[in-house]
């Protein structure tokens, strides 16, 4: 009863259950946080929209002539040149203009290791009764970094299974996965409505 | 060395109902493990209702060596979420984040692409089947809803180093035998 081999196992036993103990608590305690994220999204230019070759509508950068009066700053900076090319489905990539800001710093507790945030476009089709595409998506490891305003074309394609993409509304939603350092994960969103592509291939 | 020719002796003079009582106290153990195991299976809804991460595709988020607890429903599976799943003929599960989603209006079915945290591109191109696009409901064993740290490393190094795992169950059996409980 008073061997070695005896107390090391109730000593590994009763530190497991300890630690097992205060991760709980750890996870628990973030639900006492009361988070109040904002955030804000404007589509500076959305480039030209063209039928790619597989039969998908997706909104396409325009190769090589001038870009007209689409408005504002933001055309100047995708240069289509340098932008990946998918050699498998001769697709080229995107370029819708973003301007993403938003200040998720209520979303941090010190139970929180990193928060996963990404943007979504979400639209109806006949054939689907959601379609969510992720556009952008990045990493906020801490407190510091959360508040941010960024200046972007959309890192993932924006294409359908079909060719739906005409004249579409959508809605540009802001979601974010808080990641802990141990314990339950949760997540949620803010929905943008009012977004709409153009009528006509361009 | 005396203690351990005390010890044989000990075993052998031991009586039949001795041993009887321990196996029996050892088979309750292991029904018992397997007993939680099942009923954690049935509330999760998922096979393997804990994984280890074996990979790095997922970093910063879940390093090597992490345990994620899984959940399945029946619940629409939406973008952003981790979800742990099975290739045709990998073995080998995989966890990343789903960034795209095409539901079906009226039925259950739904379209499916996922990319790891860690990786440029998605997984179509490599990770899935040879020309499998997107993955269905059926290729998805759970979505992650909790996560613990270094807890896994164990589970890698036995795996890795079954001689690990051989030693530590002959040392517990031969505890397990030498009790004089």
């Amino acid at each position: 009863m008073h061997s070695f081999g005896y107390r090391a196992n109730a000593l590994l036993t009763f530190a497991v259950t300890i630690l097992a103990l205060i991760c709980a608590m750890a996870s628990l305690s973030d639900n006492l946080n009361t988070p109040s994220p904002t955030s804000q999204v404007q589509v500076l230019n959305i480039n030209w929209f063209q039928k790619s070759t597989h039969g998908n509508d997706e909104p396409r950068a325009k190769v090589g002539s001038n870009l007209q009066n689409i408005g504002s700053i933001g055309s100047l900076w995708t240069p289509v040149w340098c932008q990946p090319r998918t050699l498998q489905r001769l697709i080229q990539q995107v370029s819708m203009t973003l301007n993403i800001s938003a200040n998720l710093q209520s979303l941090f507790t010190w139970n929180t290791k990193q928060v996963f945030v990404f943007l979504a476009a979400e639209y109806e089709t006949p054939k689907n009764s959601l379609n969510q595409v992720s556009l952008w998506d990045g990493i906020i490891p801490s407190k510091e970094h959360a508040k941010f305003w960024i200046h972007t074309t959309n890192k993932y394609r924006f294409t359908d299974q079909g060719s739906n993409l005409r004249g579409k509304d959508f809605n540009l939603t802001l979601h974010w996965h808080v990641m802990p350092k141990t314990g339950k994960m949760f997540a949620d969103k803010i929905v943008m409505p009012g977004f709409r592509l153009p009528d006509e291939y361009r | 060395m005396e203690n351990f020719e005390i010890t044989m002796k000990s075993i052998r003079s031991d009586s039949v109902r001795r041993i009887t009582a321990q196996a029996i106290s050892m088979g309750m153990i292991i029904a018992s493990a397997l007993m939680m195991w099942k009923l954690w299976m049935c509330l999760s809804g998922s096979d393997s209702p804990v994984v280890v991460v074996l990979t790095g595709s997922m970093e910063p988020g879940f390093k090597r060596g992490d345990i994620l607890f899984l959940q399945m429903n029946d619940s629409p599976i939406h973008s952003g979420e981790i979800v742990v799943f099975r290739v045709e003929g990998k073995e080998i599960p995989i966890v990343h984040r789903v960034t795209t989603v095409h539901e079906r209006r009226n039925t259950d079915e739904i379209n499916i692409l996922t990319k790891g945290d860690n990786n440029l591109i998605d997984d179509s191109h490599g990770i899935y089947a040879d020309g499998q696009l997107w993955l269905e409901r059926s290729h998805i064993m759970g979505r992650v809803i909790g996560y613990f740290p270094y807890v896994g490393w164990a589970t890698i190094i036995m795996t890795e180093k079954p001689v690990i795992k051989y030693l530590l169950i002959g040392a517990l059996s031969l505890l397990v035998i030498t009790s004089k409980e």
